[in-house]
């Protein structure tokens, strides 16, 4: 069994059994990235990962190492990294070497990972294809001609490629769980406010959430004890006890009532995807679990309410990029003006100057009412919907994409890319913790489906989808290898 | 309702954008196709419903007003396009 197919658990056991140190891991991996020609990678810090690596093995000797201890993943380019490149996907932070660590980045540190290097991205996590990156779209690994997903979309591609044990990603309307799905691997969007956001460059701030993405639910949990946590960095971080994620993966799901909502099977969705979604939901139904039909009627109003609320605080985060402080700057500005309008329309790509200008516009005098406003309001009506259900169900279940990936430069016009987020996104708007977890196959292409749980019941989520997982080998598949 | 070229070059000087004739013609057709889709939201009954901020209805959490950052200005300042002095340089703004 070759090291890139091995999950933490594993890696873990075989670092303490003295089977291969860091050092031979790191090299592995840092060996598959460089034959790799997905084009994950933005960033390749191969001397500090040897560096690191090296550090972890004299842990290991000491007997002072944790489960993540000399472990490799691969850092989503949106997470502020101390003297690396922190590019966001953008020409704008091309030049960009941050002077401070992000909170998740510390904490990985401090769990004594090892940053093989950082990972391509939708640019400012603007993108449901990868194709928005200044440095050009990630393949997806299980057929080079079609998307990855986005925005993590070099996330997904370096641990479904055995590029990365794991990786982190960004989810602000489906970032991780879009990708994950159509990957085949394990991704966890925690509750809003679990994962710090301090040092992650903002994209939409009421939405963002970071979280894990794995080849096992297993992994997902050892990865999220090591992120989660309160930070008083972070305005918006929950001071909320951090259990440990671990602990409850193999109760029994048995009685456990599974909500299906009839708007998440309905017009749109692929039919071979919504099999594959039925098949696994038949899994569960063996496994003793009830299921029950909702409806979560203004889901509908999803992808307007989102395409409002996102780009409106898209457009304030990202008027910090001026050209003046950090990052990129135009060639001989004739005033002051000249220089905030052209380095901002040189620096970024246009799918963020769309958004940008979409919020500008909705939040302008005289429209806020009309769209922000409105927005905000039916938010609330999609965030009622799911606290109705909860009343009902313990775990929502569904696809996570409409159809598997699509290929490179298929779809064109903004709108159609919008909708493949259609099942994603209200687990966005309403804050709740939401996974993708490999279910089948379409066409040689990975389906996943999602669970989307209650607030705070990552440790909920996370023993679902590793019942299930001890059930299937879908996570166990990985692309075919010349 | 649809906006027009001028509109879109009136929001991008919001937006501090500046758009080639190509990207205003293009981004007038994008821009109306989306707002298109918000208006999707007019078909929904939303009298009373109070607007939501924040996904936990938290409020913001205050912390005592002591100075706790330490200056990083040299640092920060090492990546910054054009400084002097200690100070962000731009084009000149009054003679």
């Amino acid at each position: 069994m070759s090291i890139y197919t091995k999950t933490i658990a594993q890696l873990a056991q075989g670092l303490k059994d003295k089977e291969f140190s860091s050092v031979e891991i790191t090299q592995h991996y840092l060996e598959r990235i460089k034959k790799s020609d997905l084009n994950a990678f933005i960033t390749l810090t191969d001397e500090l990962a040897m560096k690191q690596a090296q550090t972890a093995d004299d842990k290991i000797a000491a007997g002072t190492s944790n489960i993540l201890t000399g472990i490799p993943y691969a850092h989503k380019d949106i997470f502020c990294t101390k003297g690396v490149k922190t590019s966001a996907g953008s020409k704008m932070l091309d030049n960009f070497i941050s002077p401070y660590d992000a909170t998740v980045s510390h904490q990985l540190n401090q769990a004594d990972t090892v940053m093989l290097g950082k990972v391509n991205m939708d640019e400012f996590a603007m993108g449901s294809s990868n194709e928005s990156s200044f440095y050009g779209a990630v393949k997806n690994p299980w057929d080079t001609n079609k998307i990855p997903g986005g925005s993590s979309g070099g996330s997904a591609a370096a641990v479904a490629g055995g590029l990365s044990c794991f990786a982190t990603g960004t989810d602000t309307g489906g970032s991780i769980r879009q990708p994950a799905s159509l990957c085949g691997i394990t991704g966890l969007k925690p509750t809003y406010g679990r994962v710090s956001r301090y040092g992650m460059i903002a994209y939409a701030s009421s939405l963002d959430q970071a979280g894990p993405m794995t080849k096992t639910a297993q992994d997902a949990a050892i990865v999220l004890n090591a992120m989660a946590g309160f930070d008083e960095k972070d305005s918006t971080s929950a001071e909320q006890d951090v259990p440990d994620y671990t602990a409850n993966l193999n109760d029994s799901i048995k009685g456990l009532t599974i909500g299906l909502p009839k708007e998440f099977f309905s017009e749109g969705l692929d039919d071979d995807v919504a099999s594959q979604v039925m098949n696994a939901i038949k899994e569960f139904e063996a496994m003793g679990a009830v299921v029950k039909e909702i409806s979560l009627p203004n889901s509908a109003y999803a992808i307007p309410t989102y395409y409002i609320v996102a780009p409106c605080e898209c457009s304030s985060n990202l008027s910090r990029l001026d050209g003046v402080r950090y990052g990129y700057r135009c060639e001989n500005p004739k005033d002051l003006e000249d220089l905030y309008s052209r380095s901002r329309s040189e620096g970024f790509g246009s799918e963020v100057k769309r958004r940008i200008m979409i919020g500008a516009y909705a939040l302008s005098a005289g429209y806020y009412d009309a769209y922000y406003l409105k927005a905000q309001k039916t938010r609330h009506l999609i965030s009622e919907d799911f606290k109705k259900a909860f009343h009902d169900v313990d775990v929502i279940m569904g696809p996570v994409s409409p159809t598997t990936a699509f290929d490179l430069g298929s779809v064109k016009d903004p709108v159609s890319m919008y909708l493949a987020d259609i099942y994603t996104l209200s687990a966005n708007l309403a804050g709740l913790p939401a996974m993708s977890i490999p279910a089948g196959f379409s066409n040689k292409l990975p389906v996943g489906l999602q669970l989307i749980g209650n607030y705070w019941s990552e440790s909920k989520l996370l023993n679902i989808a590793h019942q299930f997982q001890l059930q299937t080998d879908w996570h166990q598949q990985m692309p075919q290898e010349d | 309702m649809s906006l027009s070229e001028q509109e879109v070059t009136q929001i991008a000087y919001l937006a501090r954008l500046s758009l080639s004739e190509t990207e205003l013609k293009d981004n007038t057709k994008d821009l109306n196709a989306i707002l298109g889709l918000a208006e999707q939201l007019g078909a929904i009954e939303t009298d009373g419903i109070e607007p939501m901020a924040h996904p936990l209805h938290m409020t913001q959490r205050l912390r005592a007003d002591v100075v706790t950052e330490e200056d990083h200005s040299e640092l920060f300042q090492s990546i910054a396009p054009k400084i002097g002095n200690k100070h962000y340089l731009v084009p000149t703004v009054i003679e």
